[in-house]
């Protein structure tokens, strides 16, 4: 990758890419890259966490980036303790803020929280002394999933600046897609999001991107297509017709790629993946899918910001 | 007891007096206004420099007894109001359980006749239990005391019940005091949407969940013939349809909140849920759209939405906290900063909003200093500089967001009925 652009790291929390430099960006990618090759190793563990504690405070189901951040933690040598619970059971019982001074009565170091409200790591960064960081909140952002998603796409492509990358599905309710556009366009791509006029939230266009509710227009010229998954609440909340209908026109299958789409587009998904929706079974494992890269670098990128924020005090 | 307030310059808008002079109060009234008066038995109020107002009136605040005196009890509301300057307070009827008969509207006045600090304006529930369904016994109201109905909090949502209710109201001699809100339409939303909405991730009340009730709440006041008071117009859209009403002869009014015409949804990133109101902080260009109606007459009266919320409540994810802001106590001073300093209107403007329209708005005898009227009466220093905080709070909660604010214009003295309520910014209770 680039040769060091040595910033000094002073951020004690990371709640979302909003709050990045490009700079800052840059300097988690260069220390994931490093990071990167201790996974490697015959024994990919380092010290520099030793005795830290870290807590996982998950308020919403999440197996992927707790199981993520955890790994992440003990391949840097942290003590790690996870802390389930619903976000919903904090509307009657025990409050955040009362969980989190609990947790913080352990002497912890750092507060890694998933919660289903926006916000809710920034609420909980003003309750506590430990460095909080946002594994995803609500419909606001998931900065280390836009991290390692710009860091696969930069391994890949060895670059991000001026590529055109397509963010296709439900925009209106994806803190993936918000975490992705902000990281995205402050590296300097071109952003086109793609999704149903009702998925796409109001004034989207105000954040620098493009809005296109035609996949074609999102695929033509596309270096790499970012694919949200489609919850399926949402055709509950009578926000689509049908998941069939979602599937004929906004699904990714081979043929609508190679009608479409440059033969050696990125394919990127930040999963869990529902086949035969919003993508196909044979893209989802086609040779230019990088999902599963997405996963691996996700760790490296964790290690990274768990390292960078334990620097500072 | 006999107070002469000394060399003030009254701004008396009923009157459109603005003048220098003296007044003396016997009792309960205003008993001269002239050059100089001289009593050696009467209580001299120095208000030389200072701005002497008719009493401020608040068409719309929460003092949430009974049922939650946890966030509010009638008399530490009366003493919060008495800070910020009002005489008169119209409380919302949204308590627990529901200001919706003559028993509730009668332990309202007993309850602030005893505590002797401003005076309660009752406005009862348009329907029983708030519930939208059948309207509440509306001619008692009346004979109890109320001046108005509302079922703020919520819209009325079936349009057949709202009509006949005002139909009824307009009969018994009320004014209709409507929130609107599409409960559907906001769907769950918990600020503005627009760009921050996106940015922050939070559900979207859309703007024409305010407006769409305006609009129908108009059209169903012309048909009813009722008076109908639109409470806390927050929207472009809403303004076009109130000024078009007004344009077409409608016996309609309006209010706005300082919070609506100071902060915007963008005030928002932070999440702070001091900032949490319904409706929601709306963008510069309505805020923009409030400033002018308020200069250009579509809007009457300043209101505050005063709605304390315990500490416990608020401290919370954005989702989870109560919708509501305190504003009794910073009600002049914003408006001073973002509406006088702005050069949106002057202090008899501020005074109109504040005392003058609102008794108009609710058809009280108030807001207006004269000979003969009950004395209810402020005294501003206009060019007093403070900061609000924590400490200085009066409320019993303190969910504002312009803690730490500095401020700019300060009530000194409230006289109610001729009694001495707030003297140097301090409350005096006692006769």
């Amino acid at each position: 990758m680039e040769t060091r652009t040595a910033i000094k790291w002073t951020k004690k929390n990371l709640l979302g890419i909003e709050d990045l430099e490009a700079a800052e960006i840059s300097a988690i990618l260069e220390q994931a890259h490093s990071f990167k090759s201790v996974l490697e190793r015959t024994i990919p563990k380092v010290p520099p966490l030793r005795g830290k504690t870290i807590v996982m405070l998950f308020c919403e189901p999440s197996t992927r980036t707790r199981a993520s951040f955890e790994l992440a933690a003990k391949r840097l040598s942290a003590d790690t303790m996870n802390f389930a619970t619903s976000t919903s059971s904090f509307l009657k019982g025990e409050t955040l803020k009362d969980t989190a001074r609990n947790i913080e009565a352990m002497k912890v170091d750092m507060i890694v929280i998933r919660h289903g409200c926006s916000g809710a790591p920034h609420f909980l960064s003003n309750c506590v002394n430990a460095s909080v960081i946002n594994a995803g909140d609500g419909m606001h952002e998931h900065p280390t999933q836009a991290l390692l998603d710009v860091y696969t796409i930069k391994e890949k492509l060895g670059r991000i600046k001026e590529l055109k990358v397509s963010i296709i599905g439900d925009i209106a309710h994806s803190r993936v897609a918000r975490s992705n556009i902000l990281a995205l366009k402050k590296l300097g791509a071109e952003v086109t999001i793609c999704g149903p006029k009702t998925l796409i939230p109001k004034d989207a266009e105000k954040m620098g991107v493009k809005v296109t509710y035609e996949i074609s227009e999102a695929l033509k010229d596309a270096d790499a297509i970012n694919i949200l998954r489609i919850q399926r609440e949402r055709q509950n909340e009578a926000l689509l017709p049908s998941l069939r209908e979602y599937a004929s026109r906004f699904g990714i299958t081979t043929e609508i790629l190679r009608k479409y789409a440059r033969k050696e587009v990125l394919i990127m998904h930040p999963g869990p993946i529902n086949r035969g929706i919003e993508i196909s079974q044979d893209v989802a494992d086609s040779e230019f899918s990088v999902i599963l890269d997405q996963v691996t670098n996700g760790v490296a990128v964790r290690m990274a910001t768990l390292f960078l924020i334990s620097m500072v005090k | 007891m006999q107070i002469i307030i000394k060399n003030g310059r009254i701004i008396n808008p009923a009157t459109k007096h603005d003048k220098v002079a003296d007044i003396l109060i016997c009792e309960q009234n205003i008993v001269k206004i002239s050059g100089e008066i001289k009593s050696k038995e009467a209580h001299i109020i120095d208000a030389s420099g200072k701005i002497v107002s008719p009493g401020f009136i608040d068409l719309h605040a929460h003092l949430r007894e009974p049922g939650r005196e946890d966030k509010e009890t009638i008399e530490t509301g009366l003493i919060s109001a008495v800070t910020g300057g009002f005489t008169s307070v119209c409380p919302m009827p949204n308590t627990q359980p529901a200001c919706d008969n003559q028993a509730q509207v009668k332990f309202l006045l007993d309850k602030s006749a005893a505590i002797g600090l401003a005076r309660i304006l009752p406005v009862g529930a348009i329907t029983k239990g708030r519930q939208g369904k059948e309207m509440t016994e509306m001619c008692e109201l009346k004979e109890a005391g109320c001046l108005g109905v509302s079922d703020d909090g919520d819209s009325v949502e079936d349009p057949g019940v709202l009509k006949r209710a005002m139909e009824y109201a307009s009969m018994a001699g009320l004014v209709v005091m409507v929130h609107c809100e599409d409960k559907k339409l906001a769907s769950g939303g918990v600020m503005n949407e627009g760009y921050w909405s996106t940015i922050l991730g939070l559900r979207p009340i859309p703007q024409e969940a305010e407006s769409i009730i305006v609009e129908r709440d108009i059209q169903l006041a012309r048909r009813a013939g009722a008076r109908l008071h639109i409470q806390h117009v927050s929207t472009r859209k809403s303004i076009e349809a109130i000024r078009e009403a007004k344009r077409r002869g409608d016996r309609i009014t309006a209010e706005a909140t300082p919070h609506h015409f100071t902060l915007t949804d963008e005030d928002l990133k932070g999440y702070d849920t001091n900032m949490k109101v319904n409706p929601p902080l709306r963008s510069q260009d309505d805020v923009q759209a409030v400033k002018e109606a308020i200069a250009d007459g579509t809007i009457d009266a300043i209101a505050t939405d005063h709605a304390p919320h315990c500490e416990s409540e608020k401290e919370k994810e954005f989702d989870f906290a109560p919708f509501g802001m305190i504003g009794f106590e910073t009600a002049l001073s914003l408006s001073v900063t973002e509406l006088l300093e702005k050069g949106m209107i002057d202090w008899k403007g501020i005074i109109e909003k504040m005392s003058y329209n609102p008794a108009r708005v609710i058809g009280y005898r108030g807001g207006n200093i004269a000979e003969g009227e009950p004395a209810d009466i402020t005294v501003i220093d206009p060019e007093k500089e403070w900061e609000y905080t924590r400490e200085k709070i009066r409320s019993k909660s303190s969910n504002s967001p312009f803690i730490g604010r500095r401020m700019k214009a300060a009530v000194t003295d409230v006289i109610v009925g001729g009694q001495m309520v707030l003297t140097a910014g301090k409350i005096v209770r006692g006769r």
